[in-house]
């Protein structure tokens, strides 16, 4: 007879609550969740975490985790964030944003968040697309791309080229790390979990603000399947966003 | 023993946030409360509290919402068009159900307007301002002593009643200058505990902050909850000071600067025989509608006095209900009325009886 020794090699994170999610099937913030969740498990931040939920599809990001949590007006996330971190800077917190949210509604909230150096983590959902409201133009949104309200493609003549804004932020002197990553397939999610978990760190740290952008797929109001949406970001989202870190601060490069 | 300093209303309102333990204060600056926004930037760090200049009001008034969800007695101030701006923070404050003063030391309008002393956002202040079912209670400061004390008291009421509390000042109360005693502010010892608050999620179930409630059985509860709500505070926090009203035959209903040149006009009147009186409210919501209609009841004539076209005017004709008549005297755009016409309308009362 053998004896085998039951080892635990994947389990639900503590941070992660078993509430079924609203996204919609091959929406990848389920993914995100789950990563953003074994970062604060890592890091042992559970029970000191305020999440900063945004307007758009994580609307209802609460729900799915076990911390605290604020739902911030449209695009307003960082100046919450930074009402709750100036009053208690011994909690970890962090917002959670999409494309239309950070970098259309929110841009001055997010940019001000930024200059400040606020000690907070951002995590960006970038999908090219305002998933919420039926799948209209987002800042994001590809040149070229249809959407309801580019029923013939974006046209960069009447509505100008995407905005990148990892490298737009990058250029302040606040941020401590800034990286953009994708959630395409395992190896991209890899990375995109250690760089939430080394933005969340700096949080711990003290070392200031750090965002993360995660390039993520909407299969539903990009009109494919989500196999085909994964494809389809790596294909057409990457050229135009490439992923990389934009800023590291040696502090920030040592966690 | 008591201080008394000579100070400018907008360092009143911030001395008095800061002696009532205001954690935090939020704003950008606009003309004519950015004395308010200066005293915030020198004193509270030395006391080792909160100050951010925001990049914008609304960026301020999310903050404010922050630290109110955090727990934190918090602040933000601005004039009209920075309140404007507000607006849609005001709300969520509201839908929160967070605590948080907000001074507003109104200014001509609309648009830009000017800087000068206006009471033009009565309407915008008390009947909501931003969008949905909401009040604001509404303070109606009308000295630079009230300017503290009622700023102080403000905290008190959002953190009693889990609302935002606005304290609506015109530019005069801002930008006079006159004495104000140094008052210790007790905190109400039977303030409700935050348990609600993000933070320290230990060994409980989470918190949540929200306004949003999709489904509209929910939402009309939670409404339903809000207007009960408003509906005590209206039972119990009217505040109202009168002036020779127990034998008055004709009275003014004024709050703030109008208040004060009405009180004039009131003495100037008595002084040539006139039994005038005068109300001023002091809470604009909830507003005295009981001491309103019983003064309709037994005098010959009221008289509103407003920097505006006539907003709270609407008020009290709705409360005196047509049992008197009713003038008005307001001056727009930045001008205040004098003395001269306001006792100009109690005149006309006494010549039309005749």
């Amino acid at each position: 007879m053998i004896e085998t020794a039951a080892q635990l090699v994947f389990r639900r994170p503590r941070s992660l609550s078993t509430t079924l999610t609203h996204y919609c099937p091959g929406c990848t913030h389920g993914v995100i969740h789950r990563l953003v969740a074994e970062a604060i498990d890592d890091l042992g931040l559970l029970e000191r975490t305020v999440l900063v939920a945004p307007v758009g599809c994580a609307v209802f990001a609460y729900n799915y985790f076990e911390f605290d949590g604020v739902e911030a007006a449209h695009g307003r996330a960082p100046a919450v964030a930074t009402g709750i971190k100036r009053v208690h800077p011994e909690l970890f917190v962090f917002t959670y944003q999409g494309d239309g949210d950070l970098a259309a509604i929110g841009t001055a909230e997010i940019v001000h968040a930024a200059a400040r150096g606020e000690n907070i983590s951002v995590v960006f959902v970038n999908n090219a697309i305002y998933g919420m409201t039926g799948g209209q133009m987002a800042p994001t949104t590809l040149v070229g791309q249809r959407t309801t309200s580019t029923p013939t493609g974006r046209e960069l003549s009447r509505a100008g080229s995407p905005i990148r804004m990892s490298e737009m932020l990058a250029t302040l002197d606040g941020p401590v790390y800034m990286a953009r990553t994708s959630v395409h397939n395992p190896a991209a999610i890899r990375r995109a979990g250690a760089a939430i978990r080394r933005a969340f760190a700096c949080q711990k740290a003290g070392l200031g603000f750090a965002l993360v952008e995660v390039l993520s797929t909407c299969p539903t109001n990009w009109g494919l399947s989500p196999r085909d949406s994964l494809r389809w970001l790596e294909d057409k989202m990457i050229p135009h966003y490439p992923l990389g870190e934009f800023k590291m601060t040696p502090a920030a490069a040592a966690l | 023993m008591l201080t008394r300093v000579l100070m400018k209303g907008n360092e009143a309102f911030a001395e008095g946030a800061i002696r009532a333990g205001c954690d935090a204060y939020f704003g950008y600056p606009i003309t004519p409360q950015t004395e308010l926004l200066e005293y915030m930037a020198r004193r509270m760090p030395e006391l080792g509290r909160v100050f951010v200049q925001a990049e914008s009001e609304i960026a301020a008034i999310n903050m404010v919402i922050g630290a109110a969800a955090s727990g934190a007695r918090v602040m933000t101030s601005s004039s009209s068009p920075g309140i404007s701006l507000k607006q849609e923070g005001i709300s969520y404050l509201a839908g929160c159900e967070l605590p948080a003063v907000i001074v507003n030391v109104m200014r001509g309008g609309p648009g830009l307007g000017n800087v000068a002393p206006a009471q033009g956002d009565y309407f915008q202040a008390t009947k909501g301002g931003g969008h949905g079912v909401y009040h604001s209670i509404v303070l109606a400061p009308a000295s630079a002593q009230e300017a503290m004390d009622l700023t102080a008291l403000s905290f008190d009421l959002a953190d009693r009643y889990r609302t935002p509390v606005m304290v609506l000042a015109d530019g005069v109360v801002g930008q006079i200058m006159e004495p104000v005693v140094l008052r210790e502010y007790e905190k109400a010892v039977d303030l409700p505990a935050k348990d609600w608050k993000a933070g320290y999620n230990s060994g409980r179930k989470k918190n949540i902050i929200l306004s949003i409630s999709l489904e509209p059985e929910v939402l009309e509860g939670r409404n339903k909850k809000l207007v009960e709500k408003y509906d005590l505070i209206e039972e119990r926090e009217v505040r109202w000071k009168g002036h020779y009203l127990e034998d008055a035959r004709l009275a003014v209903v004024a709050f703030g600067t109008s208040a004060r040149v009405a009180l004039t006009a009131v003495r100037m009147a008595r002084a040539e025989g006139l039994a005038a009186g005068i109300l001023r409210p002091i809470t604009l919501f909830p507003f005295p509608e009981r001491e309103i209609a019983e003064l309709a009841s037994r005098v010959d004539g009221l008289v509103v006095v407003e920097m505006n076209q006539g907003q709270m005017l609407e008020d009290v004709e709705r409360v005196a209900a047509g049992k008197v008549g009713v003038r008005f005297v307001g001056r727009l755009g930045g001008m205040v009325p004098s003395p001269e016409e306001v006792l100009a309308a109690l005149r006309g009362f006494e010549e039309a009886a005749r």
